[in-house]
């Protein structure tokens, strides 16, 4: 008797767990791939959720890894809609045919940034918020060590700063990526590899995700962080002792993007989500959450009072359509392994 | 006999004629199907080859139903087994050629393209298929069995050929299918150029690091780790061991929980903590900089920082091997060696340290087999100091998604270890170092020399101390706002991670963030540490009581899973199953999978060591007594193997939970695991967040081990409980 009570009950608890594992059948489905900060992501996944009773499964990731994942899976693509990210993925992934094209019902109330982000890929791809490069110091660590506060991107190249700066590796990192084109683009091919050596000798690390820097940067543990400047405020917000610097000499910009997966199995839900992701409520609410500090794109959507402002920013000319080139990223890619990362420091 | 094969072609037949053949979009196991039936999306073979235009699928008709015509056979009749393992053999090559021939835009080799013309997709294998091809293995081993093969006994024939079979299918084959990618071209097709320029590149093997400032090759980098990891993992364990076997300290029981805690911990948790202690702005370095003015640096980003958190890791599993092999030396010879006057010391170098030399070896091979596949560490602390399995993993998962390169270093990390495995089982193979002899053996061994005793005193007690710390802090961490920062008391973190709302007309809401990957986690672990364990037994039966040909090499592959790094197990695992016939990416079956076949070797050696112990004869009273081979194992064998069964459910869970190099390449939007969502949230610097996720892990852990005991029960011997000794015993 006692052991049929066991495997009953046994049996009992696997069919419990195979149900729960499997449970998530009728209802309707997004597969969301995101981009940008996990609290951000899980934010809009509730969010949907709510509103819409769609199950959402999120995954986080950073947008070379994402971009990674969608190209693995394309022969059978298991993500829906890919949210948030550098611009120049979701550009190469849209000159690589990874991603559907969609136009938004909101496109003609986003910023000219925005639109020339879709523009740039064929309407595969969208600008969901604008992000000005930058950096970021612990002013604790820079008091006791009694260095000067860094201005410039020239200023970063100075010796007193060995070993004091980190960046994220611009093979994994978007930031990265995008650091090193807007300084290309400021000081020109020559100056501008030239410069990118002289950052490698005060470099410590070259961290994985973009964000890290400057998360190290406000725990204390590094000096200075090049990173997006709503990134560094988010940092300032939080309670850490960063201050957030606008170089002086002008600096690029990103436009975080969004785009459809190619092949989506829930083709219809992602562009609902699409639509409701550009949308001004939402987007209001994402970015004065406190959460995420860039500019929302649609123009009707209200900004964080804290989130840097971009018309006292001295931002360049950025070429998105040159440097998010599959070519183009690959060379860059190639002679920053070859010519920088090797250099001994 | 009649009733099994009839059995089986029913099940065949369900197979083929009823249960959707393809895999559907809502998983393996979801009954999805049986509610929202349409012929397109969940028929069968005959539906499929209708509706679908599968054509190719009608030939398996053949081979599945031709068996029914022996059921006016006598099983003696030579024809009824040629039939059967014909059959089978037919089935069973032509699902899978079929499988691997078509693929989800056609033809998957264009040679059949030209003699067969176009043709439809097909996707991966679901219930159906798999019922089908069940079908056709026990065919195979029916027929085999009905030819006389060991003893004509089909329980043993069909356990061997399934495991056979399984392993094959997922051990040997992803890895096959690695191998191959790494000789893949940029183009697309298979060229050599590719691979030689990829395998002779100085990032690997580059020396550069002996005589300039330059970074050393990768292959470098592991091995130096590795083996600087093994020295001292060795090296405290036996300490420890000593301590707890051979000293009269206080303590022991404290001591012996605090050495095997690491073990239950989750990944990143250590290298966390040593960051929030000796880090730049660490505790211990704010406290020295406070003290003795000594600057705070860098210094654990790199090889420093892995090599400790390594050791802090690895220890516990050489302080399990070695107290076993510290414990078993016979104290007669000892004894003897005191009686012709030697010293303490005397006595422990020339009799007590060469008899552990076994131990001692194996700890030490173990250790470095760990640390090569030991993936959190040097990714939460490695900064610069590149390692074989983050190497492997940025190659996959960074931008420059390179497969080639992936595989290649898996390849080169999978040999590796292999060599050292190789090693280990060749120096290790002819000597035994399991305890319990049986024979009579009471002697007391000596104390340790002083100098000793206070050598391994001096180097146990603050490393002992030093673990207590860093857990203490884990557990208080989880309760302050920021560490570094805000150390005021909050229960923000908790409440973050594991809320739970009551929501009118929904009821309970899971709305914790960290719910989701931690039911995934807790429900895959158990669900796949029970085919672990019963694989596992099945095998260990196999190897220690039946003699068969090729029992060596059956062996060898069953525990070859043990030697191959988590890393390499996933990137093969997302080469071999993201496209059909096995599609298995982005489901919850291909981590319990990994699972299963990553820690089966545990349940194998579990179940061996305690085998090894109970008399043959039981089972010859058992056969003598007409009782099959089945029964026997479950009525004689099962029963008394309770410690080993728990051993290996422990362990098989507890690795599963802690997993991360295998499942991180594996996890998807619906199976996010616990190791991704500390991970995210170490990146997030929301080290609360990390840290009260990892408590409650082990507190859970903590909590199900002790589950496990109470439902298996101890197992009634009669005699004083063996089985702190087959615990022991069983590790390496």
């Amino acid at each position: 008797m006692k052991n049929i009570m066991k495997l009953a009950s046994i049996a009992l608890v696997l069919l419990f767990t195979l149900f729960g594992l499997t449970n998530k059948a009728s209802a309707a489905k997004l597969t969301m791939y995101c981009s940008v900060e996990i609290d951000v992501c899980e934010m809009l996944e509730q969010a949907y959720e709510k509103e819409t009773g769609t199950k959402v499964a999120m995954t986080r990731a950073s947008s070379g890894e994402t971009f990674a994942k969608i190209k693995a899976e394309s022969t059978n693509p298991k993500g829906d809609v890919w949210f948030g990210g550098t611009g120049d993925p979701h550009l190469t992934a849209a000159q690589e045919n990874l991603t559907a094209v969609y136009k938004s019902k909101h496109f003609n109330d986003l910023l000219p940034a925005a639109q020339n982000q879709a523009v740039n890929a064929n309407y595969k791809s969208v600008g969901i918020y604008v992000g000005a490069l930058g950096f970021g110091y612990n002013k604790e660590l820079l008091a006791k060590k009694g260095l000067p506060a860094p201005k410039s991107w020239m200023d970063l190249t100075k010796p007193i700063y060995k070993g004091e700066i980190q960046i994220a590796n611009p093979n994994s990192s978007g930031t990265a990526y995008t650091t090193l084109a807007t300084i290309l683009q400021i000081f020109g091919e020559e100056k501008g590899w030239d410069y990118m050596k002289a950052l490698h000798l005060n470099v410590n690390t070259y961290t994985k995700s973009g964000s890290a820097p400057i998360k190290a940067t406000g725990r204390g543990e590094n000096l200075i962080g090049i990173c997006f400047q709503h990134d560094g405020v988010k940092q300032t917000k939080k309670g850490l002792p960063v201050v957030t610097v606008s170089p002086t000499e002008g600096t690029g910009y990103e436009v975080g993007s969004m785009s459809i997966i190619a092949g989506a199995r829930n083709m219809e839900e992602a562009k609902k989500f699409y639509d409701w992701a550009l949308s001004p409520p939402i987007q209001t609410m994402v970015f004065t959450s406190g959460k995420s500090l860039q500019v929302p794109s649609n123009t009707k959507a209200q900004a964080d009072p804290d989130a840097p402002d971009l018309s006292t920013i001295n931002l360049i000319d950025y070429n998105f359509k040159v440097y998010g080139e599959k070519s183009t990223r690959a060379g860059l890619l190639s002679k920053w392994d070859a010519d920088v990362s090797t250099i001994p420091r | 006999m009649r009733g099994l094969v009839i059995c089986w072609m029913l099940i065949g037949g369900l197979g083929f004629l009823i249960f959707p053949w393809y895999v559907t979009g809502d998983g393996f196991f979801s009954i999805n199907w049986i509610l929202e039936y349409s012929l397109a999306d969940y028929g069968s073979v005959l539906p499929q080859v209708f509706t679908n235009k599968k054509y190719w699928l009608l030939p398996l008709a053949i081979p599945l139903f031709f068996p029914l015509t022996t059921l006016k056979l006598n099983q003696n009749n030579p024809l009824y087994s040629k039939i059967f393992l014909y059959s089978g053999l037919i089935g069973f090559f032509y699902f899978f050629l079929q499988g691997f021939s078509i693929g989800i835009r056609g033809w998957n080799f264009e040679i059949f393209q030209s003699i067969f013309g176009d043709v439809d997709n097909q996707f991966g294998v679901g219930s159906g298929a798999v019922l089908t091809c069940c079908t056709f293995i026990f065919y195979i081993t029916h027929g085999l069995s009905s030819r006389g093969w060991l003893n004509g006994d089909n329980f043993i024939v069909g356990s061997i050929g399934s495991i056979i079979i399984l392993v094959s299918t997922f051990v040997f084959f992803p890895i096959f299918r690695m191998f191959t990618i790494a000789f893949k071209g940029t183009g697309g097709g298979y060229e050599i150029s590719n691979f030689s320029s990829k395998i002779l590149n100085k990032g690997i093997w580059g020396l550069d690091c002996v005589y300039s400032d330059y970074a050393c090759g990768v292959f470098w980098n592991t091995v130096t780790m590795g083996t600087l990891t093994a020295f001292s993992s060795t090296i405290l364990g036996l300490a420890f061991a000593l301590l707890i076997a051979r000293t009269s300290f206080k303590f022991k029981k404290t001591i012996r929980i605090l050495s095997v805690l690491p073990i239950i911990t989750p990944p990143f948790v250590i290298g966390l903590a040593i960051i929030i202690l000796f880090g730049r702005s660490g505790a211990v370095s704010t406290f020295l900089e406070w003290g003795f003015d000594i600057e705070p640096s860098r210094w654990i980003y790199g090889l420093p920082g892995i090599w400790f958190a390594q050791t802090l890791a690895f220890t516990p599993i050489a302080f399990l091997i070695l107290i076993g092999v510290v414990e078993s030396v016979s104290p007669s010879m000892e004894e003897a060696s005191q009686t012709l006057r030697a010293s303490k010391w005397q006595v422990f170098k020339t009799v007590t340290l060469p008899l552990m030399r076994p131990g001692i070896a194996n700890a030490f091979l173990i250790g470095f087999i760990e640390s090569l596949a030991d993936f959190g560490n040097p990714l939460v602390l490695g900064a610069e100091y590149d390692v074989l399995s983050t190497e492997i993993f940025f190659a996959i998962v960074g931008a420059q998604y390179d497969e080639t390169k992936a595989a290649i270093l898996a390849m080169i990390l999978l040999s590796v270890v292999l060599v050292v495995f190789y090693l280990q089982n060749q120096w290790l193979g002819k000597k035994s170092y399991i305890s319990i002899s049986g024979k009579g053996d009471s002697g007391v061994h000596p104390e340790l020399p002083k100098k000793t005793k206070w050598l391994i005193y001096s180097t146990v007690l603050p490393w002992a101390f030093m673990t207590f710390v860093i857990y203490l802090m884990i557990m208080f961490g989880g309760f302050v706002e920021m560490w570094g920062v805000d150390h005021s008391f909050t229960l923000k973190h908790y409440i973050e991670a594991f809320s739970i709302d009551w929501v009118k007309d929904r009821g309970f809401l899971w709305t914790g963030t960290a719910w989701n990957s931690f039911s995934t986690t807790f429900t895959i672990a158990i669900i796949s540490a029970l085919p672990t364990a019963a694989i596992g037994i099945l095998t260990a039966y196999l190897l220690t009581r039946h003699k068969f040909k090729g029992k060596n090499a059956f062996e060898f592959g069953t525990m070859l899973s043990f030697a191959i790094p988590g890393s390499v197990i996933g990137v093969s695992y997302v080469f071999a199953f993201n496209v059909p016939p096995i599609e298995l990416t982005g489901t919850g079956i291909i981590l319990v999978i990994a699972f299963v076949f990553r820690n089966m070797p545990v349940g194998v050696r579990a179940g061996m060591a305690a085998m090894n112990q109970l008399d043959p004869h039981l089972d010859e009273a058992s056969s003598t007594l007409n009782a099959s081979s089945s029964q026997t194992f479950r009525n004689i064998i099962l029963p008394l193997l309770k410690p080993a069964i728990t051993a290996s459910l422990v362990f098989s869970f507890v690795r599963a939970m802690t997993a991360i190099s295998a499942v991180i390449f594996l996890v998807s939007a619906n199976y996010d695991l616990a190791v991704s969502y500390i991970l995210g949230r170490l990146e997030n610097n929301d080290f609360g967040l990390a840290i009260v996720y990892s408590s409650a892990l082990i507190v859970v852990m903590l909590f199900t081990i002790l589950l496990m005991q109470l439902i298996i029960g101890k197992r009634k011997l009669g005699r004083r409980d063996q089985s702190a000794g087959i615990l022991q015993g069983n590790i390496g």
